[in-house]
């Protein structure tokens, strides 16, 4: 049955592929030839050379907004992967055996509705409505549950981008317990039942069995959580004070390009810090898949 | 029963993911959108045109359709569907209007515009605004001169120039022509409930010791004495603070401000205003509205919580559904700093805004033009102020009218005002500046900023701007 194999495949992937080439890949080399403009986003095209990343270098909300990113790209992937490993872990071995199967805890078929719940969410709605949970004045959410002055939460630079980490991490987390759940749904039952037989305890049975089980499916979920850092762009845009601010506090590399090219007509700007925005992307991702690479577990 | 996931052959979990992933970054999502809006066709298209005569000054092609683009926000959009669309089709009936309302120009019109396929007629105007001055160095806006020197549509005898408030056409001049028509005709100042300040024996401060006697009275009174909204609004209170700037040094301050003159933003009167608002926003007002939107501080005047609130005219229209039947609106000029300030008491800022620019590449800039000169007929101006509760650059066009007491007290102010009027550019012209703006005021009025702090900040911003030589400047 192997003939008829490619017209099969070709007829399936021809048109999503043409679709890609036309509307990411081209946009993307467009972008490379714009970095190297001093296009306004309307009009004429004049090439300015590297000056769009000379200027970028001496750009210090640039620096800054980098800097929120990297705090992302570290703070993201590591809480939201650890409470989803724990979450995961709780829902499909944290119940201790029964039967000699593995059971999550009780209730966890309702509890995974739940914490998959946030992302049926559009992330716009998640933005509105954490606007108001972190409202300034006593009629947010938070502060009403909480004594005394209210905190100025989104409009105080200490707390600013933490308040848009914890929605991040709210969000994501729902999937990543779908996901490493999956992955342990994998994990052959006997090597449960024989730790368990030699006496492990949970703590031990989720340090030395799941991780490390579960290892390319977190370092998966690193790349995509780390991706996720490097955007960020419709929670800043829409919860943050002032649009990244108050006072650049919460500015993001996306959010800076989006202004560039929309607010202040510098679209050639804007494609500069895209061209710059991917390198990174590229950086990490292969950074993080060379850095974690492990001896797969065989089974 | 246990059972052991064979593996995949070809391709397993993790090579799948991670071409995935690599594939993922492919899509990171802002970049690519910016090259969606590349094009800008040269290739002119063949645009509509009749014949000029007495009645069709602007020589438009009667049968050739209309297209319309409208923001929709703070002025609603009934005045164009239910007074300028049937006004103009009166007059064109077989020139059919196609109309559109949106949110969010930049995002919609601007991939046209670059495509070569731009609505005729479009207000550019809230928070995602095109550019003007961009699209007028693009070539994209019509050169209105011709309409303004068109005989009015209803007041014989006048062009359309004359029919308008002094400065509406500087206001929208870009190296000498007139590209953009800014329509409604906007006065700011400091709005209060005027049932509230009767009943409490409450008048109106004009000098800056009787300001800040007052607001100590309003703070025993259990009110927030004075407040702006920081999270997206602080624009309305720099406005304030230059509005201080120009009554103590005069206009010319913020004349040098927009022309980028060296150590504009360093001057004396802009470091005594912010010196002056640094205090009301330290002592007089509430932390808590720089995490707010403009709507939700509005919405704790309406309850009256708070006393004081800067804005333009658009306010009573806006907060009209919110409005209790106790709460009515009420303006005033901004109160004298010192008292040498070169303007009187009664100088407000006021400007021609809300603009309306007609498209040079589209398929019918003269029914576009023809489109605005119906804006600018009486009837429609008339129509728009009842809509609207906002004043329009046609002249004259409320008298007689019976109108909202907000309106009326805005009318009283720039009566009393005279010619004592100013306004600024640099908002308009340097996106930057007026970024950079929204987060000084915030720190200087919120944060603990000092005045001289607000100057440096700013002037390094300005000088900035001035040095880059990929941003368009502009002269007034």
């Amino acid at each position: 049955m192997r003939h008829g194999r490619y017209p099969f495949i070709i007829g399936f992937l021809a048109v999503p592929v043409a679709l890609y080439v036309t509307f990411v890949v081209a946009a993307y080399i467009q972008t490379f030839q714009l970095s190297l403009t001093s296009w306004s986003g309307l009009g004429p095209i004049k090439y300015i050379g590297l000056d769009n990343f000379t200027k970028l270098w001496h750009d210090n909300l640039f620096w800054s907004s980098l800097r929120h990113n990297l705090v992302l790209l570290i703070l993201l992937p590591l809480i939201t992967i650890l409470i989803a490993l724990v979450f995961a872990f709780l829902l499909n071995v944290g119940g201790g055996a029964r039967g000699g199967v593995q059971r999550g805890v009780w209730g966890s078929k309702f509890y995974r509705v739940i914490f998959f719940f946030p992302q049926l969410l559009a992330l716009a709605i998640v933005a509105v409505i954490f606007g108001r949970v972190f409202s300034s004045d006593e009629s947010g959410l938070l502060n009403g549950l909480l004594p005394g002055e209210p905190v100025l939460w989104l409009a105080d630079q200490r707390f600013a981008l933490a308040c848009i980490l914890a929605v991040l991490v709210w969000q994501a987390v729902g999937f990543y317990v779908v996901l490493f759940s999956a992955g342990m749904g994998s994990i052959p039952n006997e090597i449960y039942e024989a730790a368990a037989l030699d006496g492990a305890t949970r703590i031990t049975l989720f340090f030395r069995v799941t991780v490390p089980l579960l290892w390319s499916t977190i370092q998966v979920a690193w790349v995509y959580l780390g991706i996720a850092a490097f955007d960020a762009f419709a929670l800043v845009n829409i919860m943050s004070v002032d649009r990244g601010g108050p006072d650049g506090a919460t500015s993001v590399i996306s959010l800076m390009i989006y202004r560039n090219a929309f607010d202040y007509s510098q679209a050639g700007y804007a494609s500069a810090l895209g061209v710059v925005l991917f390198f990174l992307t590229l950086t990490f991702a292969a950074l993080t898949l060379r850095v974690t690479r492990r001896d797969a577990v065989e089974m | 029963m246990t059972e052991i996931t064979p593996a995949t052959p070809g391709v397993d979990r993790r090579t799948l993911l991670q071409r995935a992933a690599a594939v993922g970054l492919m899509a990171a999502p802002a970049a690519g959108l910016l090259s969606a809006c590349v094009g800008g066709s040269d290739d002119t298209q063949k645009q509509a045109e009749g014949t000029k005569s007495a009645d069709n000054p602007l020589g438009l092609d009667p049968k050739a359709p209309v297209e319309i683009v409208i923001f929709d926000g703070g002025l609603g959009t009934k005045y164009a569907t239910d007074v300028d669309t049937p006004l103009y089709n009166k007059k064109w009936p077989d020139s059919k209007v196609t109309y559109s309302a949106t949110q969010e120009i930049s995002t919609v019109v601007q991939p046209r515009i670059n495509a070569g396929d731009a609505p005729d007629m479009i207000n550019n105007s809230g928070s995602k605004l095109m550019d003007m001055g961009a699209l007028v160095s693009a070539g994209q806006a019509q050169d209105l001169t011709e309409l303004f020197a068109a005989p009015s549509l209803d007041i014989a005898g006048k062009t359309v120039k004359d029919t308008l408030v002094p400065g509406t056409i500087e206001q929208g001049t870009f190296d000498g022509k007139p590209y953009a028509l800014n329509y409604a005709y906007t006065v700011f100042g400091l709005w209060h409930n005027a049932k509230l300040f009767q009943k409490n024996g409450w008048t109106v401060p004009k000098t800056w010791a009787e300001f800040t006697a007052l607001c100590d009275k309003i703070k025993a009174a259990g009110i927030t004495p004075y407040g702006y909204a920081g999270a997206n609004a602080s624009y309305y209170q720099y406005l304030v603070i230059l509005t201080s700037a120009a009554k103590i040094g005069g206009p010319d301050v913020l004349k040098n401000i927009d022309n980028l003159v060296d150590g504009a933003w360093t001057a004396e009167p802009v470091k005594q205003a912010a010196a002056a608002w640094a205090e009301i926003g330290a002592k007089y007002s509430n932390k808590s509205f720089l995490g707010l939107k403009h709507t939700e501080v509005q919405l704790q005047q309406d309850q009256d919580k708070v006393a004081f609130y800067p804005s333009g005219s658009w306010l009573e229209n806006e907060q009209a559904a919110d409005t209790p039947a106790g709460f009515e609106y009420a303006v005033s000029p901004v109160p004298s700093v010192t008292a040498s300030d070169k303007l009187p008491q009664t100088a407000i800022y006021a400007s021609a805004g809300e603009i309306y620019f007609v498209s040079s590449k589209g398929k019918n800039p003269r029914g576009g033009m023809e489109y605005l000169r119906t804006m600018l007929s009486k009837e429609a101006a008339i129509g728009f102020t009842k809509l609207t509760k906002t004043l329009t650059v046609v002249q004259g066009a409320t008298d007689g009218l019976t109108i909202s007491p907000g309106l009326t007290s805005g009318n009283d102010m720039l009566k009393a005002a005279g010619s004592d009027i100013f306004s600024y550019r640099f908002d308009t012209w340097y996106k930057k500046l007026d970024d950079e703006a929204r987060a000084a005021t915030n720190e200087l009025m919120f944060q603990g900023g000092t005045a001289d702090k607000f100057c440096q900040r700013m002037q390094k911003v300005a000088d900035a701007v001035k040095a880059d030589s990929s941003i368009k400047k502009f002269q007034r």
